[in-house]
């Protein structure tokens, strides 16, 4: 009976587990406090104070606040198809959280090394798209649908874009693997050769992530609520941890493919010191600043703008970075030794 | 304990294949026909072939079955009235699975017992050695590169005759021009021009 | 130039970039928001809140029911009835004020000849039940009692200005 027990495979299965509740929790207490440090840039910028009652400095504000919506009420809408209603949530929030399976937090920091590591990430984030579609759908509300489908065309139409800003990393890189990828970018981060397309990536994330100013699937003063306007709850509550988990990933995201990962900004010992995941946080934390800093600045754009963008200014654009990135490093004869 | 998970897959796959056929409502029908991609994509895993498990899920679950669920969401079809050519067109539904179960069978055995002209003991060779995303660059970029190239062409061109075939040029529409407003300003914008009374405006 | 210069600014997203350097400037500036409950701004004598009706030094009440207010009253939130008191002095017997309907205009403040009805510095009197809005007379003479020597200096303050 103990043989089980001892056995190899199930040590290694209780320490797979033991590494994604050590990323998770984390991770869900991160996105909690991402809600605080939206609130408080935002507040700062509009020259006000936000949260700065519950705990010092409001920093139980975001406790109090998943403490609020745990002891709501959970509404199904009457027509709505209760199924599909309650599926919605929990496939958004799952699958945001699914993604950090692959993202290497430091030097062999990662549970599940995969060689299509970057591929994973972007199926991840063409999925998120189910939860809200889904969302729409099932809650039989026109506000509901209509953010639904805004949210579909928009989430596909910039895939296509940060596609392409992949495929040109992926071109100087030689590999799938997202550890690889930082890897190649000892000598120097792609920011500073490929900086337009970090541009691009960045603004399509934001699209991609439904963020200010791209939100228009929840555009309050069009839609209501959006997708989520029959949610309530912990439904809701599950949605809202989604959308910024999706960030975080997203932030990271652009840490491992433009930043440099967990790499110091130059090969300095008393740099190379300072442990990998801090680098690799502080990054993806100023990468969340900026969505904040976005999200402060600007105002929504129109439907039709955001398309515009997308197609005719976005996807040329980067096709044509695509083209160059591998024209340049066919010349010069750079592409990576392993092609 | 790989056996275990090859039949979760295709036992879930091969039953939401026929929820899509017998559900009733046909958003249903395109979340099963989702569940099931998920599940062939569970399947390549299993098989080793990463690549192309993550390309089925960015392209067909990522994509093509968002423009489907987008389609059957907006257009709300009356699936009632189309069942009712049901028994007419039946011949021919089992006509077509049955060409498809027999090309899945040949494809079987010419693997299996290595019938001359099938090449698919070559493709499990070039696999097992290299990377998979390379084994099908390797493949695709050389033997088949124009195959490949034609099928991008087809798909363009499939493309372009959609915008034609759909495309119409509307008069009187008023239209932004992102770039021109951009680039206005207020030297060639505005004009401060001095008034006399009585005059008005109109002269100036 | 100029093209060239506004193509080079457009290309280089100039417009968002000095949009984004403005709210990081505004991010390091004080922030203007006063704690509520334990700072409050500054009110103006003039400033319209809760009602209340004033008495004379004497004690007597000031209001000699005029009606005026009533029938000023834009959201005919005010009811009054009167009835000679036993010194034959006109008086009301009635004055109610339904808090849920006034829209603070301070029209009855304006109306009355002798100061009765004025409109106090208090905003702070939200209640649970609508019916703690329905105010009689008994409790805006109370009101009076309680803010008189505010009501009173901030008369005095707006006179100059009348």
């Amino acid at each position: 009976m103990l043989d089980i027990f001892l056995n190899d495979n199930f040590i290694s299965f209780i320490l797979i587990l033991l590494k994604i509740i050590a990323l998770v929790v984390p991770l869900l207490v991160i996105v909690a406090f991402l809600t605080y440090a939206e609130r408080k840039v935002i507040a700062s910028v509009q020259l006000r104070k936000g949260p700065n009652v519950v705990g010092p400095f409001g920093l139980l504000q975001p406790l109090a606040d998943g403490l609020k919506l745990f002891s709501k009420e959970t509404i199904f809408p009457t027509v709505s198809n209760k199924i599909v209603f309650l599926l919605a949530p929990m496939i958004a929030f799952s699958l945001s959280i699914a993604a950090w399976a692959v993202i290497p937090l430091a030097d062999g920091w990662v549970i599940s090394n995969i060689n299509v590591g970057i591929l994973y990430l972007f199926a991840i984030s063409s999925l998120s798209v189910y939860g809200i579609i889904m969302a729409g759908w099932a809650s039989n509300s026109k506000y509901a649908f209509m953010g639904a489908l805004r949210s579909a065309a928009q989430m596909v139409s910039y895939e296509v874009s940060i596609g392409l800003v992949i495929v040109t990393v992926l071109v100087c890189v030689g590999s799938l693997n997202l550890s690889d990828i930082v890897y190649a970018q000892k000598s120097v981060w792609y920011v500073f050769p490929l900086f337009p397309m970090f541009v691009v990536f960045f603004i399509s994330a934001l699209a991609e992530t439904n963020r200010a100013p791209f939100d228009l699937p929840e555009d309050e003063s069009s839609l209501v609520g959006g997708y989520f306007t029959e949610y309530s709850s912990m439904l809701f509550a599950m949605f809202f941890l989604g959308e910024y988990a999706a960030m975080i990933m997203m932030s990271g995201m652009a840490t491992i493919l433009f930043l440099g990962g967990w790499l110091p900004p130059f090969n300095i010992t008393i740099l190379n010191d300072i442990p990998g995941f801090i680098w690799f946080a502080g990054k993806t934390s100023l990468m969340l600043f900026t969505f904040l800093w976005v999200r402060a600045t600007f105002p929504r754009f129109r439907y039709d703008q955001l398309m515009r963008i997308g197609w005719k200014v976005f996807l040329p654009f980067s096709l044509l970075w695509v083209v160059l990135t591998s024209g340049f490093l066919i010349i010069f004869d750079l592409l990576p030794a392993s092609i | 304990m790989l056996s275990v998970f090859f039949y979760l897959f295709s036992t879930i796959a091969v039953l939401s294949a026929i929820m899509v056929i017998i559900a009733k409502n046909p958003v249903h029908s395109v979340f099963f026909l989702i569940l099931t991609f998920f599940n062939a994509t569970g399947l390549f895993i299993l098989m080793g072939a990463e690549f192309l498990a993550m390309l089925l899920l960015v392209v067909y679950v990522g994509a093509v079955a968002v423009l489907f669920l987008f389609v059957i969401m907006m257009l709300n079809i009356d699936f009632n009235s189309l069942r009712t050519g049901m028994i007419k067109n039946a011949p021919l539904g089992l006509l077509i699975g049955a060409i498809l179960l027999g090309e899945i069978i040949f494809s079987y055995v010419g693997m299996r017992y290595g019938v001359a002209g099938t090449p698919g003991n070559e493709l499990f060779v070039v696999l097992s050695k290299v990377e998979n995303t390379r084994a099908i660059g390797n493949v695709i970029y050389t033997d088949y590169i124009y195959l490949f190239q034609c099928a991008g062409l087809i798909l363009l061109v499939a493309m372009v005759g959609a915008i034609v075939l759909t495309h119409r040029k509307r008069e009187n529409v008023k239209k932004q021009d992102a770039v021109k407003q951009t680039l206005r300003n207020k030297s060639d914008s505005i004009d401060i021009n001095e008034v006399e009374i009585g005059k008005g405006v109109n002269n100036v | 130039m100029g093209k060239i210069y506004r193509s080079f600014w457009f290309i280089i997203l100039g417009e968002l970039c000095s949009g984004m350097f403005l709210t990081l400037k505004y991010m390091f500036k004080k922030p203007v928001t006063i704690n509520y409950q334990f700072e409050k701004g500054k009110l103006s004598p003039r400033f319209r809140g809760e009602h209340a009706l004033r008495r004379y030094p004497n004690g007597e009440e000031r209001c000699i029911a005029c009606k005026l207010c009533e029938a000023v009253c834009p959201a005919l939130a005010i009811t009054i009835e009167s009835e000679p008191r036993e010194d034959n002095s006109r008086r009301t017997t009635r004055y109610d004020i339904d808090m849920t309907k006034c829209i603070y205009c301070g029209l009855c403040e304006e109306a009355c000849p002798v100061d009765a009805i004025v409109q106090g510095p208090n905003y702070e009197f939200a209640k649970e039940s609508r019916e703690e809005l329905f105010y009689d007379k008994e409790k805006l003479l109370e009101n009076g009692d309680r803010w008189e020597s505010v009501l009173s200096k901030n008369i005095q303050k707006d006179k100059q200005f009348r």
